[in-house]
């Protein structure tokens, strides 16, 4: 990544010639656009006309649709951005830390507007959606890298470091500390792993013995819908093909979400062992990881990971000097959209388009990216795998419930003293993990971040399983001194802004509920407004294409069905 | 193999979806944004059927043998009344002033649906147009990103004249050609997307008012085919 | 029947079209007039509204003497009707709604082709302008909605028989029409 001196002010001359190397290095593949979008972006903090018509002709693209991608990711711009380029993470955790006071501060003290590079060029500041630092919140993204823990000191510093044009590699190292914040550890996080065990099993006891750990360990998809892995890779490794891939989903957009950030960070081996082990069980021999752009910064530590394992031989060609044991993984950069972590989404964006979900049947272990069966699996599901493989089903299974086995991560933020990393076993109540991660006053936990659960301080004996409260990682904590209807508009808002627009219900419906819960929070909705909520939200539930627009309606629902006083007292009469 | 359509048998063969098959059997399904000549794109949802208790989209769902679809009913026209009302919401749709009126599919599944008026706060968008082509005009307010003209360019006339931008209520039709205007690309009138507009987004030049209002093709039979609409005496309008 | 009901009758932004359509039921007004009294109406003349059992508004709100007559027709009737195109998404003078609205007054008032004495008119009799036409529902809480432009005397007498007659109200698909 560049930092701010060394990015090149953008100039003609030198655009063809980049843009043509870019293209030469992927073979002029056209599923590699979003992949040179992406470079070219970061080289000139935008994509420039010439960039666009030039890759329109190597690739054979109409340059209508390079404008359509670029327009669709929040990442990418059509417009010059200014040298240092400020995201504001932009969740419910940022905001109730601060945040926009902050982006205020910051805005003042450099004389910019939010969204808009200044005129001399120097700086723009803006914000997205959250960058997956909620347990260090406020933050923001400098030119990719993340700065935690903002405060106006900070911002202050930040805006002498920019108007004296200071290079980020020489901003002071304390303002980019991401923290691992590991606050409780049981079966998974107690020791390290040994790098290959997971593989070494595999030669020993076949794929079949290793389907049948998983399948023992009653291990489901971390990504949210719970299907179980040990079927998924089975199917795909059962359907006839030439080609099958493994796709490791690093598209953590769930606001509240970081335990995907701390394993890629601090347990990398652990997930790309399970990877490996996907793709020799299967017998895919290329494996894919997502990153979302947002973690960036962990792109070459997750490089060197994938460089050592390939000197060590479990990585690469003849796995562990297996014959035919052929599989290698490539790390691929999303563009800022939530509805990539959408698996069928996320394929079409691997395959260099905007992230429209796919219709299905059929699904993407049948037939998934470049149409060949692939698994799709979430990071902290190939992280469990590897260690199940190497430990064993029944280890697992040892912890949980019936039909929650094991344990699980958690990203636990908002309002409690110690925000961080949580492996519980699942079904622990709501109130015991409150207490561990010390939450006084709370008034309402969201779990599985806006598309999940709404519980108020009344049902906190609820338990985090699938049985009750089907828990994706997200955890976010609101003691009584939050304004709840202004978080549900946040989430509303949330899902306005990462509606991918294909299907009418979610494009609308999204559009129409933030408005209208705009109007309740601001209180000046009557019944009718309530009842369009009702309505609207059935018909998004009912007829969404995808997840998204499926569970969009939920905070505002699970609100109005949860909460009534909060309605009943803001609205007006008649 | 067959399953059964609002108390009716309707047969199909294997790889047929839902609407496949329906429109096959003479049977129908509102939708907007799907064509048979086309590949099933599922975006509008208005052919949103109930199968075996779930809600499916009928243009994407494969047929399953011995199951149940409800489509004609009040629960499911409800729900389609909504989606149409979103899309008159989010588009300019002012009937009265335009060509399209009487011929326009957005309009005829409307009135089957049984649609009043969208009760929801108009989007307003400011306002698009692009008349930049000698023989076609485009209004994007009036564009419901069915993605038709840009299957039809794309599968058809091998042009990629359009295709869809941006995301969410950004998302909209865009023209491939350097000034992004549609007089500057392979555009032409006799191409195939140029008459499978559904709305009155797309829509030729030099003619206006040819068929009368009220006379026109979804003001004689309505869009099921079945029920013939009534024709309605304009007294009040001189020139019909 | 022992009481007729009384009915308020207006157009805002419309075109009048739907009150000609309404007096094109014909005859059958002489039917209708047994069973109710006009109270404000361009019918009557009668410039205010009194309290009413069934206010009927054709025309969009596109100033503020609308606002005003409309949220007077809500405060003095029990049941408020939507009647036409503009009355229910805008109609044709909505269509103002995709330009900025100065640049709208501009071009007819300043720039446009053919206009003499160049100048927005100031008057302060006048209403102000919305910055986008609206429709009614967006304004007051509306009870009844019947589209078209205008909606047909057939439509119009049959809703008014309904209503009458304590009938629930269907507009048969058959006569659902928008322009």
């Amino acid at each position: 990544m560049h930092s701010a001196t060394n990015m090149p002010r953008f100039d003609t001359e030198h655009v063809i010639p980049f843009v043509d190397s870019l293209v030469l290095s992927a073979n002029k593949r056209a599923d590699r656009l979003l992949q040179l979008l992406v470079e070219i972006q970061t080289q000139y903090s935008f994509v420039p006309d010439q960039a666009i018509l030039r890759l329109a002709e190597q690739l054979a693209i109409p340059s209508s649709e390079i404008r359509g991608i670029i327009e669709f990711y929040s990442f990418l711009h059509l417009v010059e951005q200014g040298d240092f380029q400020i995201h504001f993470s932009d969740s419910v955790i940022d905001r109730m830390s601060g945040s926009k006071v902050l982006i205020q501060q910051l805005c003042d003290r450099l004389g910019v507007s939010p969204g808009e590079p200044r005129a001399d060029g120097r700086v723009t500041v803006s914000t997205v959606s959250c960058i997956g630092m909620a347990d260090q919140a406020p933050a923001a993204l400098v030119n990719g890298y993340p700065l935690t823990k903002l405060d106006s000191k900070r911002i202050k510093a930040m805006a002498q470091l920019i108007e004296s044009s200071t290079p980020v590699d020489e901003w002071p190292a304390d303002f980019f500390l991401v923290s691992n914040n590991i606050r409780r550890r049981d079966l998974l996080l107690a020791a390290p792993f040994q790098e290959g065990s997971a593989l070494s099993h595999l030669f020993k006891t076949g794929t079949d013995g290793i389907l049948d750990k998983l399948s023992r360990s009653g291990l489901r998809g971390r990504g949210g819908a719970g299907f179980k892995t040990a079927a998924k890779w089975q199917m795909c490794r059962d359907i006839d093909a030439d080609e099958r891939y493994v796709i490791c989903n690093a598209d953590e957009g769930e606001p509240g979400s970081f335990k995907d950030r701390f394993l890629l960070e601090t347990c990398a081996d652990d997930v790309i062992e399970g990877i490996t082990l996907c793709g020799l069980i299967t017998g895919a021999n290329k494996g894919i990881i997502y990153l979302r752009v947002e973690y960036r910064y962990l792109k070459q530590h997750l490089e060197e990971r994938l460089a050592r394992r390939r000197d060590k031989a479990l990585l690469g060609e003849g796995i562990l000097d297996q014959d035919g044991a052929d599989f290698d993984i490539e790390i691929r950069l999303g563009a800022g959209a939530y509805i990539c972590g959408e698996e069928s989404a996320l394929i079409e964006s691997l395959e260099g388009k905007r992230g429209i979900p796919r219709n299905r049947p059929p699904y993407p272990v049948t037939s998934g990216y470049m149409g060949k069966p692939s698994v799709v699996n979430n990071v902290a599901t190939f992280f469990v795998a590897a260690w199940v493989a190497t430990k064993g089903g029944n280890w697992f299974a040892s912890k949980g419930t019936a039909e929650s086995i094991g344990t699980k991560l958690f990203s636990i933020s908002g309002d409690c003293r110690y925000p961080g990393i949580y492996e519980f076993p699942f079904g622990l109540t709501i109130s015991k993990v409150l207490d561990e991660c010390g939450a006084s006053e709370t008034q309402a936990v969201q779990v599985t971040g806006p598309a999940g659960n709404l519980v108020l301080s009344d049902s906190l004996e609820r338990k985090l399983c699938y049985e009750d409260l089907p828990a994706g990682g997200s955890f976010m904590i609101f003691n009584k001194s939050r304004d709840l209807l202004g978080i549900v508009k946040t989430f509303s808002d949330f899902f306005a802004h990462e509606s991918c627009g294909f299907c009418t219900p979610c494009r609308v419906g999204t559009s129409l509920i933030s408005d209208l819960v705009t109007r309740v929070h601001s209180g000046h909705a009557t019944q009718q407004e309530l009842d369009q909520i009702q309505i609207i939200a059935e018909v998004m539930n009912t007829s969404s294409r995808c997840g998204l627009g499926r569970t969009a309606s939920r905070p505002i629902m699970q609100a109005l069905q949860q909460a009534p006083e909060l309605f009943t007292h803001r609205g007006e009469t008649g | 193999m067959s399953f059964i359509l609002d108390g009716k048998n309707i047969p199909f063969k294997e790889g047929d979806t839902i609407m496949d098959a329906a429109l096959n059997a003479d049977t129908y399904i509102p939708h907007l944004c799907h064509d048979p000549e086309f590949v099933p794109h599922g975006s509008c949802r208005v052919c949103l059927v109930s199968c075996n208790g779930r809600y499916v989209s009928a243009c994407t769902q494969p047929a399953v043998d011995g199951s149940e679809v409800e489509s004609n009913t009040e629960a499911v026209n409800s729900i389609r009344r909504e989606l149409v009302a979103m899309l008159f919401a989010e588009g300019v749709h002012i009937c009265p002033a335009c060509e399209k009126s009487g011929s326009c599919k957005l309009q005829a599944v409307a009135y089957y649906v049984g649609l009043l008026t969208p009760r929801y706060e108009h989007f307003n968008p400011p306002g698009r147009l692009d008349a930049s082509h000698p023989d076609m005009i485009i209004d994007f307010n009036r564009c419901i990103l069915c993605e038709l003209c840009v299957r039809a360019s794309r599968d058809m006339d091998g042009k990629r004249v359009f295709s869809i931008s941006g995301r969410g209520s950004e998302a909209s039709l865009v023209i491939n050609s350097e000034s992004g205007k549609l007089g500057d690309s392979l555009f032409d009138v006799s191409d195939r997307a140029a008459d499978i507009c559904p709305v009155g987004a797309l829509l030729p030049k030099h003619k206006g008012y040819e068929v009368p209002i009220g006379q026109r093709r979804y003001d004689i039979t309505a869009i099921d085919g079945a029920a013939a609409r009534e024709p309605v005496k304009k007294s009040g309008k001189s020139d019909d | 029947m022992t009481e007729k009901l009384k009915v308020a009758t207006t157009s805002l932004a419309g075109c009048f079209g739907c009150h000609m359509s309404l007096l094109d039921i014909d005859t059958r007004i002489m039917d209708l007039v047994q069973l109710v009294e006009f109270d404000r109406s361009p019918l009557t003349d009668i410039k205010t509204v009194g309290k009413c059992d069934i206010g009927i508004i054709e025309g969009g709100a596109a100033n503020t003497e609308n606002i005003e007559v409309l949220q007077m027709f809500r405060d003095n009737c029990k049941i408020l009707v939507s009647l036409g195109a503009c009355a229910l998404n805008g109609g044709v003078p909505a269509m103002r709604n995709q330009f900025d609205l100065n640049a709208c007054l501009d071009e007819s008032f300043v720039n446009g082709a053919g206009v003499v004495n160049p100048g927005v008119p100031d008057d302060p009799e006048l209403p102000s302008l919305l910055d986008k036409v609206q429709p009614l529902h967006e304004v007051v809480k509306i009870d009844y909605y019947i589209p078209g432009c205008p909606p047909s005397a057939e439509v119009i007498y049959d809703f008014l028989t309904r209503i009458l007659e304590g009938k629930p109200v269907d507009i048969p698909y058959a006569q659902i029409r928008y322009d």
